[in-house]
């Protein structure tokens, strides 16, 4: 054992080396593909991670944010007297002593030719608050557990104003979240295509849903977190976040500092499921008086913060209308939605809804398609991307109301979708709407679900179960979903509005010894990219992922990025990585042919050398490669060394899709739902590391059980947050889950070299509305046809009750 | 601020004697004063579990206790899981199988199930999960932990068999 006081060293250092061993080992020729364990583990199962809270400095102070108990106050005055003569207390700030910001907290979706109104949006409220959480003041001083005793005294003094939480009734009229506009609107936006009068002409049949999407949290299991350290001039921040580089560029707009001044650190990151995409006041506030008392500053978030101010996901009241003819066939489809923001615009808000309208086809042909949204200000914390980012809304929309429509028609739940699946033949399909899907087969996906279940035996076995009382049923979702966030001609400023490209950047630096170092622009969060990207890398340059080392997250290292989101990580990122690999492949190339005096295209890169063609003796590994690069041992003309950059844009989003069935028991007397089995079949495209696959689709689909089953986030009339911490918010645990049946087929996009599609949201977007279909098809002879979730033991009771023809609250 | 008082500590094998508030968390003990950061902190009402370590050979949540009431126990943390270079049958499972993403909860996880292990040699996948309760994750969807917990087990299992045939 070794000396160090908690006794770890020797053990570090041991395991290090095994891992060391492991690179020893053979590698196979190829490593894409492979189900190789992660690179990232080693430090993260010994305790040996460092997240924020892991990260101090010499005389670091920290903060506790005084945060409004009131959903929609003004603020009468503020006294921290109290709180400034406490021991340790350096300073308390308010808004007012922030006036040096250059301006409020970013909107990055401008929309072109539509208004959005904005409110400003300040890290600590000027003048009034808008919802539960919002921040008044913070306290800062030397010590944790004192910043928070001292956040206790100081006094604010409210005048509360009238609250609207329930988005319908905010559209109705006052009171209003921002007087100024004089609306709780924030805007609407549309997008359609088709002839949508023709098209419901021609229907022999409409069907109709209200489908409810509840407010639900992000909820990584790792708060926010921020520390950041002014020094002479230049700003360091670490902080929990997704998207390192967005932030470096905001705190240097908003602190009026230089760009090249300001560093930002995404380091071990326990988790964000989209709630850390964002450029959070807190962020801006930590750095800001980091600067303003020339003192390194920190802040980690307590959970019950994060419940109160991290921005949330979903929110929508959707009305859908579907025209069908008789024989199953979708003749047009309208979809209006409510969506609820909350009590201000964060970074991406407005376009949260309109991400979802995007794929509101489906994976159907629909002639007459449109999407018409109104987004609303409520006193509430602001929504933003929550895994899946408004397309787990429009598939459950799609989907529910699908599954009725069969109903009504008297057709198979399976049989409607295949009747309107985008044949194959048809892709690349140009939907009416505009968007182009790049790949699919949605009979094949369909197809491979089926092999796993036995449904004539399903159905046999869900009626004799009824007779016992339990009652059994399965329900389905066919989806895709739009990802790899990227083309700017699209996303960009002169298409959807969003006021950034979606490039993606890489870096590859070979060193002397043919180890490798490879910067991307991208910044996980728990996905894998350490290993998924050494893999490609490797493939490229001969030499085994154990010697590349995948740096992310820091602005201050590689070339400027544009972060993780949208499940655009591998197709945009990783692309952009092997197409620079392969420029660093193309550079060995020539430096192995002018030091074997062979024709540059003679060398061929093979078993970890790059030979020449017939004469696998006469080659150089990467290691010798390297070494003549750096010897400046190579053809006239060429720059010595061995490092390459490369920015990359793909024309067109990547489209992954599959097929998910969920098999549930519902108990009558309680309402109780049991998810007993799910399997899910997704297509996105060529695997890269089959074990990530599999990871990103288990994780997914529990957080979508969990929004359909557990999950909400709730406020009371008055904009109390009930449900302020894990007790009150259910997120699923081990015990209310079974293992998952995956599978995959395999449809390559055309749209990057390697094949690959996004694969982080895709079981969330398919999940909620299998679960939900599944209890509706328990609960239909009973007459239940529909049930919002989360489809809670109460709710569904109530909707047994109200089928039967009882009375319930 | 109340006067600190003294607490001994033997954590991973290793004797501390601390002067602490008396309201200090034993979490905060550890990670602040004695830098071992691989216990976290991800809720502050003992739901998560992801600050879960051995107290007397018992998993409990140390955002619970308090250092004082951990006078003179014996701690293990995640740091001290690992022996001699080699990981515990349950780190090497939890790596084999995939069973972390961002790897936040996994210390904690891994102490819980190894409380589990301690009192349940051979579990089921039912008690699995239902020993995991107190854990939450939001990354796996639980399906490789619960798999990783119970491969550790076979491991585990298999290398007493194997020892105590060797012995026999």
């Amino acid at each position: 054992m070794s000396e160090i006081p908690g006794g770890v060293a020797g053990e570090v250092t041991e395991i290090a080396s095994a891992v060391a061993d492991q690179r020893q080992a053979p590698a196979p020729s190829r490593h894409v593909g492979q189900a190789l364990r992660r690179k990232e583990d080693p430090r993260l199962i010994t305790g040996r991670g460092r997240y924020v809270d892991d990260i101090t400095l010499p005389g670091v102070l920290h903060v506790a944010f005084v945060r409004s108990p009131e959903a929609h106050a003004r603020i009468v005055s503020i006294d921290s007297s109290a709180a400034r003569q406490r021991p340790g207390i350096h300073a308390v700030f308010t808004g007012e002593d922030m006036a040096d910001l250059t301006g409020p907290l970013p909107l990055a979706w401008v929309p072109p030719g539509v208004n959005v109104n904005n409110p400003e949006h300040w890290p600590l409220a000027r003048g009034a608050v808008k919802h539960v959480g919002d921040p008044v003041a913070a306290v800062i001083g030397t010590d944790r557990y004192a910043v928070v005793d001292a956040a206790e005294d100081v006094v604010v003094e409210y005048e509360p104003l009238p609250v609207v939480t329930d988005p319908e009734k905010a559209l109705e009229g006052a009171p209003y979240v921002h007087e100024q506009f004089g609306t709780n609107e924030t805007h609407r936006w549309s997008l359609g295509g088709g002839d949508l009068e023709a098209g419901f002409a021609e229907a022999d049949v409409v069907v109709e849903r209200r489908v409810v999407n509840h407010r639900t949290a992000g909820a990584p299991i790792e708060p926010r977190g921020v520390l950041a350290d002014y020094r002479a001039g230049s700003l360091t921040v670490w902080s929990a976040t997704q998207v390192p580089h967005f932030l470096r560029l905001f705190l240097a707009i908003l602190l009026g500092m230089s760009e090249e001044r300001v560093r930002v650190i995404a380091p071990e990151v326990g988790g964000g499921f989209g709630s850390k995409l964002q450029v959070y006041g807190e962020e801006v506030f930590v750095a800001w008086a980091s600067r303003r008392l020339q003192m390194p500053v920190k802040w980690i978030e307590t959970r019950s913060e994060n419940m109160q101010a991290a921005h949330q996901g979903r929110d929508q009241i959707a009305y859908t209308r579907m025209g069908l003819k008789r024989d199953g066939r979708i003749t047009a489809f309208h979809v209006k939605i409510i969506a609820d923001f909350g009590a201000y615009n964060m970074l991406l808000t407005p376009a949260i809804p309109e991400l979802g309208a995007f794929v509101m086809s489906g994976v159907y042909r629909m002639p007459a398609l449109q999407t018409d949204i109104i987004g609303v200000f409520t006193n509430k914390c602001p929504t933003d991307a929550i895994r899946g980012a408004g397309r787990p809304e429009a598939t459950h929309m799609i989907e529910v109301t699908l599954d009725q429509a069969a109903a009504e028609l008297g057709l198979d739940p399976l049989e409607i979708r295949r009747r309107n699946f985008i044949p194959k033949e048809e892709f690349p399909a140009e939907l009416p709407i505009g968007v182009v899907y790049d790949s699919g087969d949605y009979e094949k996906a369909l197809d491979k679900l089926l092999q796993h279940l036995d449904l004539d035996a399903f159905r046999r076995e869900q009626e004799e179960l009824r007779a016992k009382g339990i009652y059994r049923g399965i329900g389905f979702s066919t989806y895709t979903e739009i990802c790899g966030l990227a083309p700017t001609r699209v996303v960009g400023p002169e298409g959807f509005g969003n006021q950034a490209g979606f490039w993606e950047s890489a870096m590859v630096r070979v060193h002397n010894t043919g180890a490798v170092t490879a910067y991307t622009g991208t910044s996980p969060h728990g996905q894998g990219h350490e290993t998924a990207f050494a893999q490609i890398v490797a493939d490229r340059l001969g030499v085994d992922p154990a010697v590349v080392e995948i740096i992310h997250g820091d602005t201050g290292t590689g070339p400027e990025g544009r972060n993780t989101y949208g499940s655009r990580s591998l197709a945009v990122g990783g692309e952009a990585l092997a197409r620079c690999a392969n420029k660093i492949a193309e550079k060995a190339k020539a430096i192995v042919a002018h030091n074997m005096e062979a024709a540059p295209e003679d060398i061929e890169l093979r078993d970890g050398r790059f030979s020449v063609r017939g004469s696998p003796d006469k080659g150089m590994t990467l290691a010798e490669v390297a070494g003549a690069a750096y010897l400046n041992q190579v053809p006239a003309g060429m720059e010595p060394g061995l490092e390459e950059t490369t920015f990359w844009e793909p024309e067109n989003f990547v489209f992954p899709f599959g097929a998910h069935a969920c098999v549930v028991d519902v108990d009558p007397e309680t309402g109780k739902v049991r998810v007993v089995r799910y399997v899910a079949v997704d297509d996105c495209g060529n695997p890269i590391n089959p074990l990530l696959i599999d990871g990103q689709v288990h994780g997914g689909i529990v957080h979508a059980i969990g929004q359909a089953l557990y999950e909400r986030v709730h406020y009371d009339a008055e904009g109390q947050l009930i449900t302020g911490t894990f007790v009150d918010y259910a997120l699923p645990t081990a015990a209310e889950l079974p293992s998952f049946e995956t599978d995959r087929t395999v449809t390559p996009s055309p749209v990057n070299s390697m094949g690959v599609k996004g694969v982080g949201e895709a079981g969330t977007i398919a999940a909620s509305p299998a679960v939900t279909n599944a209890v509706i098809d328990a609960l239909r002879p009973l007459g239940v046809t529909y049930i919002n979730m989360p489809l809670t033991p109460m709710r569904v009771w109530e909707a047994i009750q109200q089928a039967k023809g009882g009375v319930t609250a | 601020m109340s006067t600190p008082v003294s607490v001994r500590l033997r954590v991973n094998g290793v004797e501390h004697e601390l002067q602490v508030e008396p309201r200090l968390l034993l979490v905060h003990a550890l990670r602040d004063r004695l830098g071992l950061t691989g216990t976290h902190v991800g809720c502050d009402t003992s739901n998560c579990g992801a600050c879960t370590i051995h107290l007397d050979g018992k998993p409990v949540k140390s955002c619970t206790v308090l250092a004082v009431q951990a006078d003179g126990a014996e701690i293990t943390t995640i740091e001290g899981m690992a022996s001699d270079g080699e990981l515990h049958p349950l780190q090497e499972a939890f790596w084999n199988d995939h069973a972390l993403q961002c790897g936040y909860c996994t210390p904690g996880m891994i102490m819980a199930a190894a409380g589990l292990l301690a009192e349940n040699p051979n579990p089921t996948e039912a008690e699995v999960r239902h020993a995991l309760e107190g854990n939450l994750c939001r990354c796996t969807g639980y399906h490789n932990i619960v798999k990783a917990v119970l491969d550790a087990a076979r491991s585990k299992s298999g290398a007493i068999a194997s020892q105590s045939e060797v012995a026999a």
